[in-house]
């Protein structure tokens, strides 16, 4: 690799830390921007002044922000993610158990999601402008056009209580077999791979129309080539590397769609640990799983930058 | 002025009635939005053109008020993100320099955070009501305006206009105001069109999660929560407001794409 882009990538990893740590600082700020006091938003107007200092004294809201702060990303860095309020359990031990079945989750949605996106955008540039490319746009905009809770229950509806070919929740225990498994989440999987797909499939439409428009496009329609071969062989090599990094961002954004599908179909996963918590106020739970989140949001995001980078030939091979 | 294409017209069509019956819920509404008058899940009959909800609330009445809190919340939250966003966008590329550096990292910074997921944090310790509910969404989508209008306005800034009113010693405000945002007018406007949809949906999902709207008061996405078990004994209730938001959000979507296309050369289209 040359050096440049050693440089380059190496200035991407600096600014995802950066941004890691400046995503901590506002997550903590985030809890913070009551004028008044947590501990009373918390247990409301009727809570008694006994109640009110035992919550602050746990909270430790006795001590200045900066100092809180510093401790709690002190005990994140080490793995310890403290208490939570409601139950007094530990937060990184509930996390752990969840995150596995939220990656589970996500993994399947990706290898479904990812091929199923990228091979309807290559049908939808080969037959451009007549019915399939037009069938596929118009499904993919309505898809765009309702909330991810709401696919969740239209396919629910249908698969699930007009077909009764699938169970209508998600419940998944650690002594399920790998397929029991993978039978458990598959209505979450087709849901979220509804959502991401849309997003993915015009983008890679659109990347490869972008090089079809170039000159050595023209030479190889020129050639006589078939408009299968122009696309799998001329135009979809180069389309590849914007491609990667639509895949990647939409990946990232697979995240944000976890946590309503989880509550749409009661899986127990980080979505639904965050959501149940934020209905509870419980702030240390709160500040943890969203912490998770915006982290895998961001590494994300940094990833797609990098192959961006890394990808185009014209950064690989400076003039 | 063009003929206004066909699907264009749907679109005003369609978003135009949604208005109307949000304007006028109290003269439309058959029954209070509270109010049981039936038996749970009765289905649709003369009494209840739409059956009755979990409760045995009139749903049709249930759906014109909740299309009222929920347009009249996206667009008052569109409403604070789009003054906010695109006038702090106009100041930081006139100013320029530390304070337009600061600002946009600043942006940048917010949205490297998932929206839904910094709004969960913040929700979790505001009070739930309609103001917090409408700070909260309009203030986390001042990023995305801010970026689109300072994409807009940095092409515009440095047009021979904006120079000669600079020359003339005209004052930041009237820069701002009166030579800038005339002229970048149309592309924020077919992008209003679009926050407003995100809107609408951001608002569903957080009442569909049980933090937006609170009950008794009703919106589209609270609508599909309360009714979501009645789905499993094939109640389709929940899918009516499912209904209502995607025909809105494609009805306005529609109108938006048509003003974009007038405005395209603005955006960098290739086909415009």
């Amino acid at each position: 690799m040359p050096r440049h882009l050693v440089k380059l990538v190496a200035q991407r990893i600096a600014l995802g830390i950066l941004l890691l740590f400046a995503s901590s600082v506002l997550i903590f700020a985030g809890t913070q921007i009551l004028p008044g006091d947590v501990a009373q938003s918390i247990l409301g107007q009727s809570a008694t002044p006994e109640a009110l200092a035992n919550l602050r004294k746990e909270l430790g809201l006795n001590e200045p922000a900066i100092s809180r702060y510093l401790s709690w990303l002190g005990g994140v860095l080490q793995g310890d993610l403290g208490t939570a309020l409601s139950n007094g359990a530990s937060i990184t031990d509930s996390i752990l158990k969840r995150l596995d079945n939220t990656l589970f989750l996500a993994f399947w949605a990706a290898l479904f999601s990812v091929p199923l996106s990228i091979f309807l955008g290559l049908i939808s540039v080969l037959y451009r402008n007549k019915w399939p490319d037009r069938l596929i746009s118009a499904v993919s905009l309505s898809t765009i056009s309702v909330p991810e809770f709401i696919i969740g229950y239209v396919i629910l509806f249908v698969l699930a209580v007009q077909l009764q070919w699938l169970p209508s929740v998600s419940l998944i225990t650690n002594d399920m077999g790998f397929f029991e498994k993978l039978g458990a989440i598959l209505m979450p999987v087709i849901v979220l791979t509804f959502v991401v797909m849309a997003h993915m499939m015009r983008m890679t439409r659109a990347a490869i129309l972008n090089v079809m428009e170039s000159a050595y496009i023209e030479t190889a329609e020129l050639k006589g080539l078939s408009a299968f071969n122009v696309i799998f062989s001329h135009a979809f090599p180069n389309a590849i590397s914007p491609i990667v990094n639509v895949v990647m961002l939409n990946l990232a954004y697979l995240v944000v769609g976890v946590v309503v599908v989880e509550v749409v179909f009661v899986y127990p996963g980080m979505g639904q640990y965050l959501v149940d918590h934020v209905s509870k106020r419980d702030i240390p739970v709160v500040q943890s799983a969203g912490l998770i989140f915006a982290s895998v949001y961001i590494t994300m995001n940094m990833l797609a930058d990098i192959i961006a980078i890394v990808a185009n030939p014209r950064l690989r091979h400076p003039k | 002025m063009k003929r206004i294409p066909l699907s264009a017209l749907i679109g005003l069509f369609i978003t135009s009635l949604f208005l109307l019956s949000a304007i006028f819920a109290d003269f439309l509404a058959p029954y209070g939005v509270a109010e049981v008058v039936g038996d749970v899940w009765e289905p649709a009959s003369d009494r209840f053109l739409l059956g009755t909800d979990s409760i045995g609330r009139d749903l049709l009445s249930r759906m014109i008020y909740g299309g009222q809190v929920t347009i009249f919340v996206a667009l008052t939250a569109t409403a604070l993100s789009f003054s906010l966003g695109t006038s702090l966008a106009l100041i930081a590329v006139v100013v320029g320099g530390w304070f337009d550096m600061a600002l946009s990292r600043f942006i940048d910074l917010i949205m490297s955070i998932p929206t839904l997921i910094f709004a969960l944090v913040v929700l979790s310790v505001v009070p739930a009501n309609l103001v917090t509910l409408i700070l909260v969404m309009g203030l986390l989508d001042v990023t995305r305006v801010y970026r689109l209008a300072r994409a807009v306005a940095v092409d515009i800034n440095v047009m021979d206009y904006v120079e000669a009113a600079r020359l003339r010693g005209e004052q930041t405000v009237w820069i701002v105001f009166r030579e800038i945002l005339p002229n970048a007018l149309s592309p924020l406007v077919a992008e209003l069109g679009l926050r407003f949809i995100f809107m609408v949906l951001f608002l569903s999902t957080l009442s569909f999660l049980g933090l937006g709207i609170q009950p008794p008061a009703a919106d589209w996405g609270g609508i599909v929560k309360e009714n979501k078990e009645g789905l499993i004994y094939g109640i389709s209730a929940a899918l009516i407001p499912a209904i209502a938001i995607a025909a809105l959000a494609i009805s306005v979507n529609l109108v938006a794409d048509w003003v974009l296309s007038k405005t395209t050369s603005l955006k960098g289209g290739r086909n415009g």
